[in-house]
């Protein structure tokens, strides 16, 4: 079976890779390009463990064909700090305890990001509908909810030091 | 030595988890981020049946596929003998473990693995799979547990004679066991009783659901050694499945545990790893194999559907004179049910003078369950916290005051035998009368169900150590992979002893090879017992640094004090000498004795029980039957939360799980007996849109037995959550549900009909 060659943008890099047709973008990221921070959890789009952003939209990695990123930008949980600067949503969710397992944390992660870059505040109503397609089933969605508000509050600047 | 009356200045603050960063960055590694060179992926062939003789198995086409390198079958494995197994959580046998693992003679549910392919893609194993040609007679089954019991039922196993009954039957059935636990006289106690109330309740098998689906990848060398990366609630009882299902020595095998998805008990036994080194042995070269969701819904898990009896005797004034529960439990297709455990737990709140209950373990062509959380104890909690309910509105009475009156003491004898020491009960319904949320007014189709839980706890063997790095910071090395922030607790707790600040301390979990045997992360134990460990191992590097210092100064090991991170002398007698920090000592600890480190391998005794209480607030849509939890709050006696916001997780996280098994989660058999819902689509567990924030209220009553006080915090925060819930429904429509789950369609219908 022949592959495709894609040429894509992960994570602000230019990326070349042959994939088959049938590959998921998950099974790219984590089995050919070895980005293993998308965590494959139901394979059907259930779950959001495997969240990335895909040309400014949040997406289940296992719902889109690696085909599919030809030309396209993707943000994976491996592109959301800053070298080793974290982003917000991550300073967050460890000072809020938002991860018990953190098995669901890279698709949280990813999925808080695609929030707040639309919407930088929302309220808890919009968090727990947009984060609705992520299932952690450790922490009870609290402290994921209130880690969320708080990385919101430092996105506007609202912070106090 | 006991510190909790002393000045704590780690434990009890709520520093960043050392290994959290990896987890946010997503450079953590779970199972199935693992490879290792060469490596094959394997693949299980399942039946498609719940119950069929397994006629012929014949793998021709799938061997003759180009890239298949394995393929392995019942008859791969040795046949063991039925032993009752000495690790893992709950009673399991070695020999049904091996069966489950992989079907001999008999397939024995939908799902049960027949066969495995190892192959150089995963797509090429799965092609495999397909190829592989079973031949099965189908046999009529069982699912249910009235029709398992009944006597002409399909028997799953010729050689299960019912134990606990006398006489001991002559013939085989699929009732594995009956439990009783008496106190008192049950017959005079309701003679006694001036109100009774009565029930019949019944429970749905729910999945422990973690996210990560069950993997690992597995090679064994030509001279027998195996390298096991899997992940599990424990290395070791990996190590000792894989080795006894193999026939193996135990110390051939190096199992490292991988960062674990969640488990919640369920990765208390294991399922892949013996098929995957099995297959590396036939193949030469390591194998991965990682579960399907589906898979994981099919043929690991989940934990039982029952029914259960209820029947409560009290005075007028609420004194609670004579309880009797009868319960059955679906064990699945192996024996081993946790009927055990809710018989014991389902009263144990309560200081009742005459006691009855009972519980049988019934096999029925199911998935073979696994531990889940307080495994036993929520089901049958569910049904006699309901009947909790019942009483105190035919009494009129407060719920909180009915329990208040009958709650068991420090002294209380419980219904299965031991006498109750250091609990907080009483304390968690105080509080839980104290909190806003018991004053807040309801609204029309909205009602509040209190329910309190009880969960044993338990110690057992750990190991931790604690090495002194040259540079005078600590390691700190568990047996336990750390589910949910055991590394944090451990790391606070050696950094408490030995008086540094906690980002000091680096944790880590140790493999098999590198750290004595550690039991299962499960139980709620790893803080109580492995913390021990880890404290004593902290202690003793104290004595040996104040050793070292007292060798430095030249004087008597009696003269130097620990205090602050540092060796001080004892007082002015001791002579005059500037503090000497742990890395001073370090620095010279290559002439005073060598290397400052200690490992230390306990049994631990005496882990307090857990008593939990919960609030809950809903609104029922009479339209829809939809339920709506609107206010929840889960108190809880935690001994001394050593790390308070990973403990606030694990009791808000136990009480949505029960949430989601009061509301929505069960599994659905079609009439061929395949499971309907294996997906979590379908399987609907709570997602944060149906939930309000859940407010978690810690009580510490310090459980002497612990240096910190600690009380394992893990489980009982899933007992009460259904009876929570269910009472809360019966507060706002007027009618009782009898049935888990109380699903939209259910509660409907209740309303329609005006009776659950």
């Amino acid at each position: 079976m022949s592959k495709y060659h894609v040429t894509t943008t992960i994570n602000g890099e230019p990326v070349e890779y042959l994939c088959e047709t049938q590959q998921t973008l998950l099974d790219v990221l984590r089995n050919e390009l070895h980005l293993t921070g998308s965590k494959e959890g139901c394979a059907s789009g259930d779950c959001g463990a495997c969240t990335v952003i895909l040309d400014g939209k949040m997406v289940c990695s296992c719902l889109v064909l690696g085909v599919e990123t030809e030309g396209k930008t993707v943000t994976t949980v491996e592109g959301i700090a800053q070298g080793d600067k974290l982003h917000p949503v991550q300073q967050r969710f460890l000072e809020y305890a938002a991860l018990q397992c953190g098995f669901c944390t890279p698709g949280f992660i990813v999925a808080t990001k695609a929030l707040l870059d639309e919407n930088p505040n929302p309220t808890e109503t919009e968090i727990r509908y947009w984060l609705a397609g992520n299932l952690c089933r450790c922490t009870g969605y609290d402290k994921i909810v209130r880690a969320v508000q708080a990385a919101a509050a430092d996105i506007r600047g609202e912070t106090v030091a | 030595m006991n510190y909790f009356a002393s000045d704590l200045k780690v434990v009890g603050t709520r520093p960043i988890r050392p290994d959290g960063v990896e987890k946010v960055t997503g450079r953590a590694a779970f199972g199935a981020d693992y490879v290792m060179p060469g490596m094959l992926w394997g693949k299980v062939k399942r039946s498609p049946h719940a119950h069929a003789k397994i006629v012929k198995i014949d793998a021709s086409k799938a061997l003759a596929l180009p890239g298949v390198k394995a393929v392995v079958t019942g008859a791969d494995f040795p046949d063991i003998p039925a032993e009752e197994a000495f690790i893992g959580e709950g009673p399991v046998n070695f020999r049904d473990q091996a069966y489950n693992v992989i079907a001999r003679g008999k397939a024995l549910y939908e799902g049960h693995a027949v066969a495995a392919v190892a192959a150089t893609t995963e797509a090429i194993a799965d092609a495999a799979v397909a190829l592989i040609d079973v031949t099965y007679e189908v046999l009529p089954f069982c699912i249910d547990v009235a029709d398992a019991m009944k006597p002409d039922a399909p028997i799953l196993h010729d050689d299960l004679f019912t134990a606990g009954v006398d006489p001991k039957p002559s013939k085989p059935s699929n009732i594995s066991k009956r439990v009783a636990f008496k106190k008192g006289d049950i017959d005079a106690g309701f003679k006694d009783a001036e109100i009774i109330v009565e029930g019949r309740y019944t429970t749905q098998p729910v999945h422990q659901a973690y996210i990560e689906p069950h993997a690992c990848v597995c090679a064994i060398g030509a001279d027998g050694q195996v390298n096991i990366i899997s992940s599990s609630q424990g290395q070791f009882m990996v190590r000792a499945y894989t080795a006894k299902l193999l026939g193996m020595n135990i110390s051939n095998i190096r199992a490292t545990p991988a960062e674990i998805g969640g488990g919640f008990g369920g990765k208390t036994i294991i399922y892949l790893e013996p098929l995957a080194v099995a297959m590396s042995k036939k193949s030469g070269r390591p194998v991965k194999m990682v579960m399907t969701r589906e898979e994981v819904f099919r043929a690991s898990g989940p934990t039982s559907g029952a029914t259960i009896d209820v029947k409560l005797g009290a005075k007028k004034d609420g004194t609670i004179v004579a309880a009797r529960a009868e319960m059955w439990y679906q064990a699945g297709a192996f024996p081993g049910s946790p009927v055990q455990p809710g018989v014991m737990c389902c009263f144990a709140m309560y200081d009742l003078p005459n006691v009855e209950a009972i519980g049988y373990d019934v096999v029925s062509n199911r998935p073979k369950v696994a531990a889940y959380r307080a495994p036993g104890a929520p089901i049958s909690t569910y049904a006699t916290e309901s009947a909790m309910d019942d009483l105190a509105r035919k009494l009129s009475m407060d719920p909180l005051s009915l329990r208040e009156k009958n709650a068991a003491k420090n002294g209380t004898k419980t219904h299965y035998g031991p006498t109750l020491v250091n609990i907080g009960y009483l304390e968690t319904l105080q509080a839980a009368r104290a909190t806003e949320h018991y004053r807040t007014k309801l609204g029309k189709h909205q009602g509040r169900g209190v329910a309190s839980g009880f969960w044993f706890n338990i110690g057992g063997e750990s190991s931790a150590a604690v090495h002194i790095a040259e540079d005078g910071t600590v390691v700190a090395v568990s047996g336990n992979p750390d589910i949910g922030g055991s590394r944090a607790s451990i790391g606070m707790m050696v950094a408490e002893v030995l008086g540094v600040q906690p980002d000091l301390v680096r944790t880590i979990v140790a493999d098999t090879a590198s750290i004595g045997f550690t039991h299962v992360t499960g139980g709620s134990r790893v803080t109580f017992a492995t913390g021990m460990a880890a404290t004593q191992a902290a202690e003793r590097v104290v004595e040996q640094l104040k050793s070292r210092a007292a060798q430095i100064w030249d004087i008597a090991v009696e003269a130097v004090e620990w205090k602050d991170g540092q060796a001080v002398p004892a007082g002015s007698n001791a002579g005059a000498f500037e503090p000497l920090s742990i890395a001073a000592i370090a620095l010279k600890s290559g002439r005073t004795g060598g290397p400052i480190s200690a490992e230390v391998s306990l049994n631990a005794q005496g882990a307090g029980p857990g008593f939990a209480t919960h609030l809950c607030d809903v609104e029922v849509d009479t339209e829809t039957g939809q339920v709506t939890i609107l206010r929840y709050t889960a108190v809880q006696d935690v001994g001394k939360a050593i790390h308070p916001s990973y403990v606030e997780g694990q009791v808000q996280g136990g009480a949505v799980q029960g949430i989601g098994w009061a509301l929505n989660e069960e599994y659905i058999y079609d009439k061929n007996g395949r499971m309907d819902n294996p997906g979590f689509l379908d399987y609907r567990c709570p997602v944060a849109s149906d939930l309000p924030m859940v407010d978690a209220v810690l009580i510490e009553v310090p459980n002497p037995r612990h240096p910190f006080g600690a009380k394992g915090v893990g489980e009982v925060p899933i007992v009460p959550p259904m009876a929570a819930v269910a009472n809360a429904i019966r507060d706002a429509i007027g009618i009782r549900l009898h049935s888990l789950p109380m699903s939209p369609p259910k509660v409907l219908d209740a309303l329609e009909k005006g009776a659950g």
